[in-house]
C-alpha cells in the first residue's frame, strides 16, 4: 500500500487519499467529482475505469447511483469534494432510499472551493456533511481524518459493504494538474467499453 | 378572511391535490414504450399527470424506480444508468425543467441518451400564476440546450410522440423530451 501523506495543516494529502482508495482497485469503477478530484483520478493512474468530469456539479453521487444500480456486480465509488456535494446534498437522500451496497461516495473536503480562488465552503463553518449523510439514511457515514480510519474505508468500500459515506478532512494544499482527456463522448465510451466490451457501442 | 368547514376544507384539499383522471389509455401507452425500449432505470420527480404510470412502473420488477429530490439529479441518474449499459428514462412536470439546464450539458458532453417525458403545467386553463412562467419557457429552455423537443396535445397523439422521443434519444445519444400538453392532462382547476 502506498504511503499516505499529512499536509501542512496536519490533515491527509488528497492525492494519496485518492491513490490508496483506487489501488489494486480490482474493476471498481470510479467518478471523479468537477474540479481537484477529477484530476485525483487521474493522477492516481488515467483508466477507462474512470470517469474524471468537467462539469456538471452536484451530480456526481446520482450518477454513482445510477451506474452502481446498472452494475450490480461492481464497486462504484464518486470521489467528489466538498463544493461539489453540498450543491447536490439532497441527492444523499436519493441514494441512501436505493440502497446500493455497491456504492460509496467520498468527500474530499478542504473546506475550499478550490477552482475558483479558495473561497470557503460551508464546511469551513461547521456544517457536518457526515450527520447530514446519516440523516439522509445512509447508516454507515463516517468521518475520516487518519491513515488508519483511511485503510478501513479503503477496506470496507472494497468489502462492498455499501452503501458507504464518507467526509476526508484533506490538506487544503492545491496539486499539480493532472488533466483527463477533455473529449467527453471518449470518457463515456471508454467505461462502457471496459464494462460491457466493444458491444457496448452497439447498444 | 375565508374559512371552510373541515369537510369543505378537506374536499378543497383533495381538488387541490389530486390527479385529473387518467381514464384514457394514454400513460399504459407509454409503459409498452418503455418496455419495448428496454429501459431499465425510471427517475422521477413526480406529477398527477404521470401518477398511473408511474405506477405501473413501480409494479414493474425489472424497472429501477428512483425517486429524486430534484429534477436534476434525473440527468445525472441517467448518466450513470447509460455509463453502465442501461436505459432509462426521466418523467417530470414543466417546472422541474428550470432545475434540469445546466446539468443538460452531462447529456450533451459525453453524448447520453436522456429522454424526458414532461407533464406541462402554465399552459392550457392554469389557475397557479407560479406555473406560468416556467411552464411558458419550458420547450425554449429546453430547445436553448439542445434537447429535441415534441409535443403532443391528443391522446390520440402520445403513443407516436413519446416514441419518437425515446428513438431520437437512444438512436442519437443526445437529451430528448416530449411535453404532454394541459390540453391533454386537462388543467388542476383547484376547485373553481
Amino acid at each position: 500500500m502506498s504511503e499516505i501523506g499529512i499536509g501542512p495543516t496536519g490533515k491527509l494529502m488528497r492525492r494519496d487519499v485518492v491513490k490508496a482508495l483506487l489501488e489494486n482497485r480490482d474493476g471498481m469503477l470510479a467518478i471523479g467529482g468537477l474540479g481537484a478530484p477529477a484530476w485525483d483520478i487521474t493522477a492516481a493512474g488515467d483508466s477507462p475505469l474512470n470517469l474524471p468530469l468537467w462539469g456538471g456539479m452536484g451530480g456526481a453521487a446520482v450518477m454513482g447511483l445510477g451506474l452502481a444500480l446498472a452494475q450490480p456486480d461492481r464497486k462504484v465509488c464518486v470521489i467528489t469534494g466538498d463544493g461539489e456535494m453540498l450543491m447536490g446534498v439532497g441527492s444523499l437522500a436519493t441514494v441512501a432510499v436505493q440502497r446500493p451496497r455497491n456504492l460509496s461516495v467520498v468527500v474530499l473536503d478542504n473546506e475550499h472551493y478550490g477552482e475558483t480562488g479558495m473561497q470557503e465552503t460551508h464546511t469551513k463553518h461547521g456544517v457536518d456533511l457526515v450527520m447530514m449523510a446519516k440523516g439522509a439514511g445512509i447508516a454507515d457515514s463516517r468521518l475520516v481524518r487518519t491513515a488508519e480510519e483511511l485503510l478501513k474505508l479503503r477496506a470496507d468500500i472494497h468489502a462492498g459493504n455499501g452503501p458507504i459515506f464518507a467526509q476526508v478532512k484533506i490538506d487544503e494544499g492545491t496539486q499539480p494538474l493532472v488533466l483527463p482527456p477533455r473529449e467527453a463522448s471518449i470518457l463515456q465510451a471508454r467505461m462502457r467499453e471496459a464494462i460491457m466490451g466493444p458491444e457496448a457501442h452497439l447498444q | 378572511m375565508f374559512r371552510a368547514d373541515a369537510q369543505e376544507d378537506d374536499m378543497q384539499r383533495e381538488q387541490l391535490e389530486s390527479a385529473p383522471t387518467a381514464a384514457e389509455a394514454w400513460p399504459d401507452q407509454i409503459y409498452d414504450l418503455l418496455k419495448q425500449h428496454g429501459v431499465r432505470q425510471v427517475g422521477l420527480v413526480p406529477d398527477a399527470g404521470h401518477a398511473r404510470l408511474i405506477k405501473r412502473c413501480l409494479a414493474d420488477n425489472d424497472m429501477k424506480v428512483v425517486s429524486l429530490t430534484t429534477e436534476e439529479e434525473g440527468v445525472a441518474l441517467a448518466f450513470g444508468a447509460w455509463l453502465g449499459g442501461e436505459k432509462s428514462v426521466l418523467l417530470m412536470q414543466s417546472s422541474g425543467v428550470g432545475n434540469i439546464i445546466n446539468m443538460l450539458s452531462v447529456a450533451i458532453a459525453h453524448r447520453t441518451p436522456c429522454p424526458i417525458i414532461v407533464t406541462m403545467r402554465g399552459d392550457f386553463g392554469e389557475f397557479n400564476p407560479f406555473q406560468v412562467p416556467m411552464g411558458n419557457a419550458t420547450q425554449a429552455c429546453l430547445e436553448a440546450m439542445g434537447t429535441l423537443v415534441k409535443r403532443a396535445d391528443r391522446p390520440e397523439d402520445v403513443a407516436e410522440t413519446v416514441n419518437a422521443t425515446l428513438r431520437l434519444a437512444f438512436n442519437t445519444y443526445r437529451p430528448t423530451a416530449t411535453l404532454l400538453g394541459q390540453r391533454l392532462l386537462g388543467a388542476k382547476t383547484f376547485g373553481k
